[in-house]
């Protein structure tokens, strides 16, 4: 029975986790599946969500900033707005750049704000991180308070999911696309690519701070090395990828997916002998470069595959004039 | 209706456009021709907004436009097509057309969640249009293929689709015709007119067509080496010892 529970247990930690890494795939795949930007500083973004919730909820502490201990609603929005900001100011630098130089600039930007993190230790306590972050729920009796806590995360993702593939649907995402696919035509169709670029880098970073927040939360502590890019960035993208670039379905089961594989490494490599169990940390990496090969040659596009969506077309009036196929 | 003055544009040590200066009537076909590597396509680009001019002045409307981006012109009324063609691989023919008109509200992200009745409709006549344009040009039958798998002529007419998605005034042509067969040649042909006569466009067309020019333009402008070499009527242009020597030769072209 025990034993059944705590695998219970583990499920809905499993989901929880898929469930925040899925809200960091989304707001990737705004960035990068609609519209082309290679944001390689997601775990700045998601840090950024991370302090900013934990602090305005936390109770007084001579270590940190705190003791607002605001409403997680507050908490919520706060982080998402203060993101929301840094990513326009950072857009605004960067995002006139060429493709390849937003991705260095974005690593730079993570790499900045991790030392910020680690080092202004009046308002962060350093290296050793916020501690007793409240949790939504967890007056709850066991397991009820992980469940309610589950639940809560998959309803925010069934509602992103729900506003991204409408604004996929939309002339906003045909925008979007256009932007990914030929920049110089988009121009010249009088769109302002500046802005909509804009608009989905702020839009993914707000994303990737909620999911921030989440994980402050559902933790109860946050530290830089919870940002860590390896398990933020460079995870996220592997799930983007695997699950199916510019497809909303395709980043959510892609995170899903690769946090089981990510976190059963863990259990395997756990089980090494000791020689080798100073390596797990390469070796889970090595794992999961190893499934990202293995999907992409089975899925060279993804799980799931971008679906653009075909317009209605009229009923055509005058059938049979329009036959005149061209070639060069 | 524009004017150009003293333009020029210098490539590192290279320079493509010197001290070029022409006008382009209202109303007007104006034809740009000149041999390969002689400017015109770097001509375009800097009205258009895609190329910042080294120096020297683009009027239009009697307003200096020269420097402002791309789609701050195509507000102004100024729209171009590639001379190769830059589509949207991966999206249908349709909704290459679709993207084009301006200020669509769907184009506002929070309009799509909060007035989707107002969004729809103006869809419903984005897509009207965009089938006209396609039933115009004779690839109605591949708008819901993507883009990219069209052939280089069908390409080229998406190109031109573009130009009659929005209300321009000033549409620069970069060879409408080049890759095009010659039956839905005599099409655009009859289209460019069409357009100027029911919409008021003003055209300006780069071509290595002289029939076309012929047929089509008047004026010609002649460059060569990044400058005029003359300009009038084509009957004027083909009798110019210099534009015979730079470029037409003994009537051959490329
Ligand atoms: N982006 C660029 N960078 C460097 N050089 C360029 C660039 N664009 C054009 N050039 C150079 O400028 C000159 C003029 O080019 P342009 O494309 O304007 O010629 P064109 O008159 O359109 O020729 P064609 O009839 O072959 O299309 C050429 O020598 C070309 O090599
Ligand atoms: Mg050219």
């Amino acid at each position: 029975m025990d034993q059944f529970y705590g695998i219970f247990l583990y499920i809905i930690s499993l989901l929880t986790m898929g469930g925040i890494y899925a809200i960091l795939a989304l707001g990737l795949n705004i960035q990068w599946g609609f519209t082309g930007l290679f944001n390689a500083g997601i775990a700045g973004f998601f840090a950024i969500g991370a302090y900013v919730s934990a602090i305005l909820t936390t109770a007084p502490s001579l270590r940190h900033l705190g003791g607002y201990e605001l409403p997680y609603v507050v908490s919520f929005a706060a982080a998402m707005v203060v993101s929301g900001i840094i990513a326009w100011a950072v857009g605004k630098v960067c995002l006139k750049l060429r493709a390849d130089y937003l991705a260095i600039a974005t690593i730079g930007i993570a790499e900045i704000f991790r030392l910020i993190l680690k080092n202004e230790t009046w308002a962060t306590n350093g290296p050793r991180g916020v501690s007793m972050i409240p949790k939504p729920f967890e007056t709850l009796p066991e397991p009820w308070n992980h469940l309610c806590f589950l639940g809560l995360i998959l309803a925010v993702i069934v509602v992103i999911y729900l506003l991204l593939e409408t604004a996929r649907n939309s002339p906003w995402g045909r925008v979007m696309t256009a932007i990914r696919e030929n920049e110089k035509s988009a121009m010249a169709a009088g769109k302002d690519i500046e802005k909509f670029r804009m608009e989905a880098f702020v839009a993914g970073c707000m994303l990737m701070a909620l999911a921030g927040a989440f994980i402050a939360h559902y933790l109860k502590f946050i530290g830089p090395n919870a940002t860590d890019p390896l398990t933020s960035t460079f995870l996220v993208w592997v799930m983007l990828v695997v699950g199916g670039s510019a497809n909303n379905r395709g980043a959510i089961l892609g995170a899903f997916l690769m946090w089981t594989i990510w976190s059963a490494s863990e259990i395997l490599t756990s089980r090494l002998p000791d020689e080798l169990a100073i390596r797990t940390a390469y070796i889970r990496i090595f794992l999961i470069g190893l499934a990202l090969q293995i999907f992409l040659q089975r899925f060279p596009k993804g799980i799931f595959p971008e679906v653009r969506p075909k317009p209605e077309r009229r009923q055509s009036v005058s059938d049979g004039v329009t036959d005149n196929a061209t070639s060069r | 209706m524009l004017t150009i003055e003293n333009l020029n544009k210098s490539f590192g040590g290279l320079q493509a456009v010197r001290n070029c200066s022409f006008n382009i009537e209202e109303g007007t076909i104006t034809g740009l021709i000149g041999p390969n590597g002689a400017g015109k396509t770097t001509t375009f680009s800097m009205i258009a907004g895609e190329l910042v001019p080294t120096s020297g002045r683009i009027v239009f409307e009697d307003n200096d436009i020269a420097g402002l981006p791309t789609h701050e012109m195509f507000h102004r009324g100024i729209v171009r097509t590639f001379q190769i063609p830059h589509e949207f691989a991966k999206m249908t023919v349709l909704e290459n057309l679709m993207v084009v008109p301006p200020e669509q509200p769907g184009e506002r992200l929070f309009a799509n969640w909060v007035s989707r009745g107002q969004v729809k409709r103006r869809e419903h006549e984005v897509r009207d249009r965009a089938e006209d344009a396609l039933d115009f040009l004779s690839i109605a039958h591949l708008g819901d293929e993507p883009a990219g798998n069209l052939s280089g002529g069908q390409k080229k007419l998406l190109e031109l689709g573009r130009t009659m998605m929005t209300d321009a005034k000033l549409v620069l042509l970069d060879e409408p015709g080049a890759g095009v067969n010659p039956t839905l040649l005599l099409k655009i042909r009859e289209m460019i007119s069409r357009l100027r006569e029911e919409r008021d466009y003003t055209f300006c067309v780069i071509e290595h067509d002289m029939d076309l020019i012929a047929s089509l333009c008047d004026p010609v402008i002649v460059l060569a080496e990044g400058t005029v070499l003359t300009q009038g009527t084509m009957a004027e242009v083909r009798s110019n010892p210099d534009v015979l020597d730079a470029y037409l030769g003994g009537g051959e072209e490329e």
